[in-house]
């Protein structure tokens, strides 16, 4: 079988099986945030955390809860890290505290769902800290994202009240009801297939070629589902998803694509739920399929298009990707990743072609709304809409109303503020970090040669750090040494702004759409739930949003691509 | 050596031709867009240059400020033709937005000069208390002071006829030289100052301040000055700022990225950049657009008094409509002659027709028409038939009639026929309560023809002969009309005093989608509020005193000018032609102009591809060689490529003025159709039209020696 027939019979199979769960998994969902019963096992986090889960909050109080919530994660995360030192070798596999910049950078990654890691986890984090403080924020901060897509989804579906439901009920409920159960199936499936799960040791292993090499054991299988599942990103291992504990085979690859997947694509069909029309579910989900597919199709094709007979001997460009795997298959890994707030990688983005690497970069500028993260992707791509309904809704000749809510003032107000942010964040530390003496230094391409002669990748790798983080992502392009102070501390602080600064916006904009009562639909309605509106939303995304970034990736990526 | 040759670009994108004839009968006919007006408002347009003014502009005041920081740096050198080129189309790209606005403001300047030259100071002649009269300036008077007007005197405020009935030339603000009667009490008792008393004399309660009357509002609001930005502007504005800051920090972060490439890049290239990249055609167009669509409602002699109106009539979902005037005739007409057994239709004819020439009501004379169309009866004169005794038409016997060669002709209402009849003993054949009640039924009103004859032996019988059919006629062409609005979406409710049964039966004929009978003000009052719960919005037309609250709480309201002054103050729009048919073309003007603004926002953001297109390339392909590919139009120099991106930028403007000014086409049709065309328009033209622009531009710059 051809290389190219390969991934494309992989991409195939990717989507056959969303298309089959998706329906089922959205319909689960939208039960399971809509329902008036509480588990057993909920009740008892209610009395522990002394939430009532049945009192409904206005978006300011909904919002404290996430900040409270994520303000005390992130303090527990950083001093399990910095107190690392003093546990008992078994918890800490005698790895020392982390750095203070490194660890308020680690804990910002995981609290605000991105994992970008600039340590390396095989050789920093023990058992306690992988376990009790990565693991965890892996589960609760996708369970966060959810929460704010649920609240604007109700923002739509409610009217005449300002409240968008209980903010520990849903970050309870998404954790217990719906990640938990998941990732159980995942890593039973992913340790059939050889992925790792014990609390062993570090392994000292004589290697072919007479040096020996290091083998951490530890709780891989359920740290990678959830990894993937909850779009972090965070691998256990340096290596991530190219690490065989990791990923072991082609189809576990497919499997975590397929994982890392399922949730924001099933998310569009709980919004359709939740908003009660199933077809304004679909338009979203068209419109995430077809960036989703064109970006994969165009990752393919620069990949297997690779020029130069080494690249065409071994049938694409294959430098810094697993043999295991192949062009294809680690073409689908790299948009999937991007487009979704997850960063895993099967393979090094940096070695992708220069046009490649751009489409990962722009598939993270587009603010990973493509599906996007687990619940970021859906309200992402809501407030995309809310633009794109905005400027054609008046091309019908009304005022814009979407979902049966007025776009006025108020709403473009906050949705204009959510579209600022992350460019604001990206360009700005980018420009920075370019302007500041220092760290380029960082930049491992320039080193030994002229800065100009690998400008365009040196550059690349900069922009690529700080879209990743801003967006919440997490990969990196490598190349970057970003465990200095300066990126620790920036990139930190690109990621928890990137993160809860429109958390900020979205749940402002949904406590207002809350507060309206219904515009009933009419034969002058705006339908979008049309294929012309979801290609409408589709030019709007690459045209809003691609737009503000093409001078930068002139600089970078296309530079490099074009040559 | 000039670069600043006046390239015209013709942009093939959206130049509309819009039908204007339905509009010429306007009182103010500047509909068609005039290339010299652009001359004219030259001065206003640098007048606008005020930074306190273009600040109320976020985009196209970030191009002034570009302009200012290129103008300095060309000075400090003043031997780069190229920073003095792009400096000159800076300021062209802000003076030909002020253009804009100056010749959307100067369409309503000429309407408001002519509409001062009426409200010239009018001597007022005051009653006091004792009945006698004073003479006191106009703008002196006060709420509630009685002033007597009689003929030839200009009235001298806003008012209602509290005695009296005259004849009033109000062409001064309708442009319809006709007079019109007003009286006290009714719903014709409102006048308005500035107009003229004809003939009699008439005694007026003045009910508006000095300052605030009618046509001084009319001066504000046509002029502009009352202009305030409509939310759904605002939200336009908030969104093109925060794509202005985007843009902004595209282009100030590049800076950093450029040193790093050993790119650097001038602050004139970058302004330029900063410039083509911001939204500057919608953010020039913006408020001619706003302008202009007031100004469109002005022409078909509709004053809204808030933009809000107008934006709310493009959002109407319901539209309430009084069956009188607009949906029907004024009044009923015959429609058939139906004869009762034993008796012939031409019979019954030939009796009405008789029976009506002493009719002077339309119904009456309407009889007397139909008899001649359908039987060919000549009409007959009163003159004519010798001897004749006329039995006039009066509200209490609700009959008409004729004694003529022995015969007494009568037709009228049911009943009274019927008496008549029954008191001299006559038949009422067996069947007229049958036919009265089909006639009914139908929606329309029986009028009975009964005859009294003497027979030979000097007996004399009455009989009744059949029955007049009177229908209301519904006016040609509404059936076509509701269905064009119902496939905008928008519901038709016929408001009507009539009894279910008729109105169903009228409302049926006219294809409206519902209708409100025997209406009260407060059942009125009462559908408009259970339209708004279901998140509705409502528009309605009215002229009464009782219609105020309706009109005050519907959302589109347009009063009747020759309504009451509290009908008037009530609605937020006023038909100075007093057309309740208006209310369908309101709706259209109000979508035209969100059409407009999303048409032009559209392709205002469309557009910045290609000229990312064309200037990227031109700023880095010296760094990096491979960016050249980037240059798809194969613009000659970097230099030329940034001058025509930027020239197109500014010459765009200019060409889409006529547009803004006029309105993109509207036509009635489903929202899915009308997406699909303006996008293919607006959105793909948006796109490809520059490249060609701007293509055609660098031709014709490289033209220039020493440049190319």
């Amino acid at each position: 079988m051809s290389p190219v027939l390969s991934g494309i019979l992989q991409l195939t199979a990717v989507v056959a099986a969303l298309a089959l769960v998706h329906r089922p998994l959205g319909d689960y969902m939208a039960r399971v945030y809509s329902s008036d019963k509480h588990l057993r096992a909920e009740k008892w986090i209610y009395r522990l955390i002394g939430a009532d889960p049945g009192a409904g909050m206005r978006w300011p109080a909904y919002l404290r809860g996430i900040l409270a919530f994520s303000a005390v994660s992130l303090l527990f995360l950083y001093l399990l890290q910095r107190l690392q030192g003093v546990l008992p070798h078994s918890l800490s596999l005698g790895f020392t505290a982390i750095g203070p910049d490194q660890a308020f950078n680690t804990a910002a990654s995981f609290v605000a769902n991105t994992n970008w890691q600039s340590y390396s986890g095989e050789q920093a984090m023990g058992h306690a800290v992988q376990t009790l403080g990565l693991a965890v924020q892996n589960f609760v901060s996708a369970a966060v994202g959810m929460a704010v897509a649920v609240a604007l989804v109700r923002g739509f579906a409610r009217s005449r009240t300002g409240e968008l439901g209980n903010f520990w009920a849903d970050l309870v409920r998404g954790t217990v009801r719906i990640l938990i159960p998941l990732s159980v199936v995942g890593a039973l499936v992913l340790v059939a297939c050889g992925a790792i799960q014990n609390f062993a040791g570090i392994h000292e292993i004589g290697q072919l070629t007479g040096g020996t090499q290091q083998v951490n054991g530890g709780a891989v299988a359920s740290q990678e589902v959830i990894k993937e599942l909850g779009t972090n990103g965070g691998g256990y291992f340096n290596a991530n998803s190219a690490h065989p504990f990791e990923n072991p085979d082609a189809f576990t690859n497919l499997f975590e694509i397929f994982l890392i997947l399922v949730i924001p694509f099933s998310l569009t069909r709980t919004f359709g739920r939740l908003v009660g029309n199933v077809r304004q579910g679909y338009a979203i989900l068209v419109t995430m399929g077809l960036i989703w597919l064109g970006f994969t199709a165009l990752m393919m094709w620069t990949e297997y298009a690779g020029h130069g007979a080494a690249l065409q001997a071994a049938g694409g460009a294959m430098e810094g990707k697993e043999q295991r795997f192949g062009v294809g298959a680690s073409a689908i890994f790299a948009t999937t990743t991007t487009l979704t707030s997850t960063g895993a990688v099967d393979s090094f983005h940096s070695s992708f072609t220069g046009l490649g690497g751009g489409i990962t970069l722009l598939g993270m500028m587009l603010g990973e709304i493509a599906p996007g993260g687990v619940g970021s992707g859906l309200y992402g791509m809501l407030v995309m809409a809310i633009i794109a309904v905005f400027i054609a809704g008046l091309m019908v000749g009304r005022t814009p109303e979407y979902l049966g809510k007025k776009i006025g003032t108020r709403e473009i107000k906050f949705a204009a503020c959510y579209i600022l942010i992350t460019p604001t964040l990206v360009l700005g530390f980018t420009a920075l970090s370019m302007a500041l003496a220092s760290p380029p230094g960082s930049i491992l391409n320039t080193a030994g040669n002229s800065v100009h002669d690998s400008g365009a990748h040196g550059f690349s790798e900069v922009l690529y750090a700080f879209t990743s983080g801003a967006n919440n992502n997490g990969s990196a392009f490598a190349g970057l040494n970003a465990n200095t102070p300066w990126y620790n501390t920036t990139i930190g602080l690109a990621m928890l702004l990137g993160r809860f600064l429109p958390m900020v916006f979205v749940l402002a904009l949904a406590g207002s759409l809350a507060e309206q009562k219904p515009v009933p639909e009419t034969a002058g309605t705006l339908r979008t739930e049309k294929p012309l509106f979801a290609g409408l939303l589709v030019g709007a995304i690459l045209i809003i949003t691609g737009l503000t970034y093409f001078p930068a990736l002139a600089l970078g990526p296309m530079a490099e691509g074009l040559s | 050596m000039s670069t600043t040759t006046p390239v015209r670009t013709v942009p093939d994108g959206p130049e509309d031709e819009r039908p204007r004839g339905a509009e010429e009968h306007g009182r103010v006919s500047g509909g068609l867009f005039d290339p010299a007006q652009l001359l004219k408002s030259l001065p206003d347009a640098f007048r606008k240059l005020d930074p306190r003014v273009m600040v109320k502009a976020p985009v196209m005041f970030v191009v002034l400020v570009g302009s200012v920081a290129t103008t300095v740096l060309a000075l400090k050198d003043p031997g780069d033709w190229f920073g003095w080129a792009i400096t000159v189309w800076l300021w062209l790209t802000v003076l030909f937005a002020n253009l804009a606005e100056a010749v959307a403001e100067g369409r309503g300047k000429a309407q408001a000069d002519t509409l001062r030259k009426a409200k010239t100071d009018t001597v007022a002649r005051r009653l006091t208390g004792d009945g006698a009269e004073e003479s006191v300036p106009g703008t002196e008077l006060r709420v509630g002071d009685l002033v007597v007007c009689e003929a030839g005197d200009i009235i001298p405020g806003d008012g209602d006829v509290v005695e009296g009935v005259a004849s009033v030339d109000e062409s001064a603000i309708t442009g319809e030289s006709a007079p019109v009667i007003r009286e006290s009490g009714g719903d014709r008792s409102a006048v308005t100052g500035g107009t003229k008393v004809l003939s009699d004399r008439i005694v007026i309660k003045i009910m508006t301040k000095p300052g605030e009357t009618f046509i001084d509002r009319m001066i504000n609001l046509v002029e502009g000055a009352a202009r305030q930005k409509t939310p759904n502007e605002i939200a336009l504005n908030i969104l093109l700022a925060s794509l202005t800051i985007v843009f902004l920090l595209a282009v100030v972060t590049l800076q950093p990225f450029a040193i790093y490439a050993q790119a650097e890049q001038t602050m004139i290239v970058l302004a330029a950049l900063l410039v083509c990249l911001i939204p500057t055609t919608i953010g020039a167009l913006l408020s001619a657009i706003g302008i202009a669509g007031m100004d469109r409602l002005v022409q078909r002699n509709v004053l809204a008094m808030s933009g809000r109106a107008v934006e709310a009539a493009g959002d109407v979902s319901t539209l309430l409509l009084d069956k009188t005037g607009t949906i029907t005739y004024g009044n009923r007409r015959a429609a058939e002659f139906v004869p009762v057994k034993g008796t012939t239709a031409a019979e019954v004819a030939d009796a009405a027709q008789l029976s009506s020439l002493a009719d002077e009501t339309p119904e009456g004379r309407s009889i007397v028409v139909l008899a001649k169309e359908k039987y060919g009866l000549r009409e007959r004169h009163e003159g004519e038939l010798v001897g004749a005794e006329w039995v006039p038409f009066t509200a209490q016997t609700r009959m008409s009639g004729v004694d003529v060669d022995g015969r007494k002709v009568r037709k009228g209402a049911t009943g009274s026929v019927i008496a008549w009849v029954e008191e001299r003993g006559g038949r009422i054949a067996e069947d007229t309560r049958a036919l009265t009640d089909g006639i009914s039924q139908a929606g329309g009103t029986p009028l009975l023809v009964a005859v009294e004859e003497e027979l030979p032996g000097g007996k004399s019988v009455a009989r009744v002969l059949g029955v007049i059919h009177l229908k209301d006629v519904v006016k040609e062409g509404m059936r076509e009309r509701f269905e064009e609005l119902r496939r905008m979406g928008i519901k038709t409710v016929m408001i009507t005093g009539d009894n279910p049964l008729t109105a169903a039966a009228i409302a049926e004929e006219a294809g409206v989608d519902d209708f409100l009978a025997e209406a009260t003000p407060e059942d009125k009052m009462a559908l408009i509020k259970r339209e708004q719960a279901g998140g509705k919005l409502v528009a309605m037309t009215g002229d009464g005193t009782n219609d105020a609250p309706a009109l005050a709480q519907a959302d589109v309201g347009v009063a009747m000018n020759t309504g009451t002054s509290a009908a008037k103050e009530a609605g937020n729009m006023v038909d100075l032609d007093s057309d309740p048919t208006k209310l369908i073309e309101i709706v259209e003007i109000g979508k035209q102009l969100l059409i407009t603004r999303g048409a032009l926002t559209t392709f205002s953001i469309a557009n910045d591809v290609a000229k990312y297109f064309a200037i990227i390339p031109a700023m880095f392909a010296v760094a990096y060689p491979g960016l050249d590919k980037l240059n798809i139009m194969g613009l000659t120099s970097p230099e030329s490529a940034i001058l025509s991106a930027v020239v197109f930028n500014a010459l765009i403007i200019v060409a889409l003025v006529p547009l803004a000014l006029k309105g993109v086409r509207y036509r009635p049709m489903s929202a899915d159709a009308m997406l699909r065309r303006n996008l293919l328009i607006y959105g793909l033209g948006g796109l490809v039209s520059p490249f060609i622009g701007i293509k055609i531009i660098d031709l014709l710059i490289s033209l220039i020696p020493g440049i190319g």
